[in-house]
């Protein structure tokens, strides 16, 4: 028992290692961030050089969905579908302070951040953040990837131990924190 | 023979290359029309917007051109904020060239309060200086992207290089790269840092090389030349009608330019030309905007080399902050200080229309004010606005490949489109 | 600079259709009725001193406390003669319809929308007069001075999905 979750963590850790050096980024390009986009692509900021290189312009292909610019409402169906079009597992970073938290406008079409809709694992705040800063939010989210920590991660996670128990025959309880409770909102 | 077999027969021939298909006609294959959804999200990284075409074959019947997914309620917002506090959003507008969108806010509200004239002569210059750098940056950018959506990637990272330099410059300028707040109403808010005169020689003897490079890999290139020539052509009737302006529409045959034709700062003291086109295809729209960063390199030159010395705010306490020593030292100032950031200034009722030449076209501000600090309305005459709604009538008769550089070339910025 | 739009105007139209003239900041204004709007239009685009070929802006201001509420405002230039107008064609509160210019100049039609979208102002005769900016879901005009600026319509949120998440 021990070895096999010895081996077990040490295949996660290689496959997360593996895994967060080669994302392939689909970016959700709306605003004035896209700009900022294209200079962390160009040769001075090279995103490249962090395995992230060449955007998969089709969300089947695609593992980390980076939301550019601000979302409004209108836009939050498409963004919806875009994010359950993708494989697990998948990462989602919101790229500037629109898509983080709607930025400083206040109003009757920007959704205040891109988590009303989807859940985001790494927020870059800016408007527009300097490359820098992407960059460094990028490491971050390496690091919680390799700890195993994304969003969705935690969910197959949990997915995956609540169908071992089920094997054995034991009762598990998922943790409140990963997935939240969705029964109210649905009868309402 | 059934015409089924006369069919296969044909097509037997064209494969076995003993026809060419095109000298037998088309052969009568039943086709029907297919509803295709491009957007809101596409590779393209031109803002969002949503092309909804209905196809035959490859080719487009009829295309529905869905805006609006980028729609930031700028006109609200300014209904809420002081007149200064506006910049930033207007910034945000043709976010590639942001500092055209701040002078032109900055001048229509200048007109309203008259001191249109009076602005100092070097914040005219700064003005004037900068705007043509956001220009050249407006349009490598739209080079760079709609090459790259055609394959040509190496085009993309010259042209962002060279966009790169413009933005450390104008990093030096007013501390931000993209989204520049720079100007003020009464001038501009900080003058030139030291050395800005060399480094941007500097950077437009490199981005002459970086063009011409560009121009080397396209302007002879076959592939680039079959995509954008004869490709989305638009009639200067049509330009006319739709109110199209800027390279677009200038690349119709429509000589018009703000700058030339109703001249506002310093441009009349400037020897510049205008590239027209004449086929209002791609391609010249492509060339039109080649050209327009050559000219506006050379007005750049122009301006180095006579921007006069002198202060770069108008000292008009109406609408000029005092300077800090004085608002820390002395109660009139600090009153006068924390008045204009908190009501605003006043601007008198009145109405204005003030356009200017921005990166697409004619930029207008049509300002209401009811002589408060705030505006009663503040609106945006967007220059990609009927660009791309001709687009509804350009597209019908493309192939779906051709919506690419069609759309590309346009330079439909969704923070102006939707604002 | 663009006097002689308005001394034309005057000359040609005498049944009072030319509610009000001026001259504000450079630029020229005119004040139009209701029902001469598409006539006064379709002359400035063809007169010869005039010759009003290129449509600019077409947009609404809420005046909100005096009458008539919406002003339907219209700028349009002259390439050729290089002189520009500013038209306004008032409409009521209870009954904001005006006709389209869409015969006159194609490009009116997304403007108009626009116009349409965000201050409930109908146009008639427009061939497709449909949300523009705003979503078919949304419900009320948002740039009328009394729709709050805050006050969302939101299509999807994460607390209506199905999954964990």
């Amino acid at each position: 028992m021990g070895f096999l979750d010895f081996a077990t963590t040490k295949v996660e850790a290689a496959a997360n290692w593996a895994r967060k050096y080669s994302l392939f980024q689909y970016p959700f390009v709306t605003a004035c961030c896209g700009m900022e986009f294209m200079s962390v692509a160009a040769p001075k900021y090279d995103i490249a050089r962090f395995g992230a290189e060449f955007p998969r312009f089709s969300p089947r292909q695609a593992d980390l969905l980076i939301i550019v610019g601000t979302i409004t409402e209108r836009q939050g169906p498409a963004l919806r579908r875009i994010y359950e079009q993708m494989c697990e597992p998948k990462w989602v970073v919101a790229f500037g302070v629109c898509a983080s938290t709607g930025g400083f406008y206040q109003n009757y079409s920007t959704m205040p951040g891109a988590d009303q809709a989807i859940p985001v694992d790494v927020y870059i705040p800016g408007c527009p953040p300097r490359p820098e800063q992407v960059l460094d939010g990028l490491i971050l989210l390496q690091e919680r990837i390799q700890r195993g920590e994304g969003h969705n991660q935690i969910v197959i996670a949990n997915e995956q131990a609540a169908l071992a128990a089920k094997k054995k025959g034991i009762a598990y309880d998922v943790p409140a924190a990963a997935i939240r409770p969705r029964v109210e909102a649905s009868k309402g | 023979m059934s015409t089924t077999d006369e069919i296969a027969e044909t097509r037997r021939q064209i494969v076995l290359g003993f026809q060419d298909a095109e000298d037998l006609g088309a052969p009568d294959l039943p086709t029907e029309p297919v509803p295709l959804n491009m957007g809101p999200s596409h590779p393209a990284m031109h803002g969002t917007v949503r092309m909804v075409l209905e196809v035959e074959g490859e080719r487009i019947s009829s295309a529905d051109i869905q805006i609006g997914y980028l729609h930031r309620c700028f006109e609200k917002e300014s209904e809420n904020a002081t007149w200064t506090q506006i910049f930033p959003y207007t910034d945000r507008l043709n976010y590639i060239s942001p500092m055209l969108n701040n002078v032109g806010y900055a001048m229509a509200v200048e007109q309203l309060l008259d001191i249109d004239k009076k602005i100092p002569e070097r914040a005219q210059f700064i003005r004037v200086i900068v705007g043509e750098v956001s220009r050249i940056s407006d349009h490598l950018t739209c080079l760079g992207a709609s090459a790259m959506e055609l394959g040509a990637f190496t085009v993309f990272l010259y042209a962002l290089k060279a966009r790169e330099w413009l933005f450390e410059l104008l990093e030096e300028v007013c501390g931000a790269r993209l989204t520049s707040t720079y100007c003020r109403i009464g001038g501009v808010a900080y003058d030139l840092p030291e050395g800005f005169d060399a480094k941007l020689r500097d950077i437009l003897a490199r981005t002459r090389v970086v063009l011409d490079d560009i121009g080397k890999l396209l302007e002879r290139n076959r592939i680039f030349r079959d995509r954008m020539d004869g490709i989305g052509i638009i009639t200067q009737a049509d330009a006319l009608a739709y109110g199209i302006t800027g390279p677009v529409g200038r690349s119709t045959g429509l000589a018009y330019d703000v700058r030339k034709d109703h001249p506002y700062l310093v441009y009349d003291r400037f020897d510049f030309d205008v590239p027209v086109g004449s086929v209002g295809d791609n391609f010249d729209r492509y060339a039109v905007r080649v050209e327009e960063i050559q000219q506006s390199m050379r007005i750049l030159d122009q301006a180095l080399a006579t921007i006069p010395a002198g202060p770069v705010m108008l000292p008009d306490p109406r609408v000029s902050l005092p300077p800090k020593s004085e608002t820390y030292n002395s109660i009139e100032a600090m009153i006068a200080h924390f008045k204009l950031i908190m009501d605003g200034i006043h601007v008198p009722p009145g109405e204005v229309y003030s356009f200017t030449e921005a990166g697409n076209g004619e930029l207008g501000f049509y300002i209401v004010s009811d002589g408060t600090g705030r505006p009663w309305k503040c609106r945006v005459r967007p220059p990609c606005f009927p660009a791309t709604a001709v687009l509804g009538k350009v597209l019908p008769g493309l192939f779906i490949a051709d919506v690419v550089p069609t759309f590309g070339m346009i330079n439909m910025i969704g923070g102006e489109c939707d604002r | 600079m663009a006097q002689i739009v308005l001394d034309r105007l005057a000359g040609q139209f005498r049944g009072g259709e030319i509610l009000e003239t001026g001259s504000q900041h450079g630029n020229e204004w005119a004040r139009v009725r209701r029902d001469a709007w598409i006539a006064v239009a379709t002359f400035l685009r063809d007169d010869p001193a005039t010759k009003m070929e290129m449509f600019i802006d077409l947009t609404c201001v809420d005046r909100f406390s005096t009458e008539p509420r919406f002003d339907v405002v219209l700028h349009i230039y002259s390439v050729s003669l290089k002189h520009r107008v500013r038209l306004y064609g008032g409409c009521p509160e209870n009954d904001p319809t005006i006709d389209s210019l869409c015969g006159v100049w194609e490009g009116a039609n997304w403007f108009e929308r626009e116009a349409y979208d965000l201050y409930g102002v109908r146009f008639k005769g427009h061939p497709d007069l449909r949300r523009i900016l705003m979503y078919p879901e949304f419900v009320g005009h948002p740039l009328r001075k009394d729709y709050p600026k805050e006050k969302r319509q939101p299509l999807v949120r994460r607390s209506q999905t199905e999954q964990g998440e």
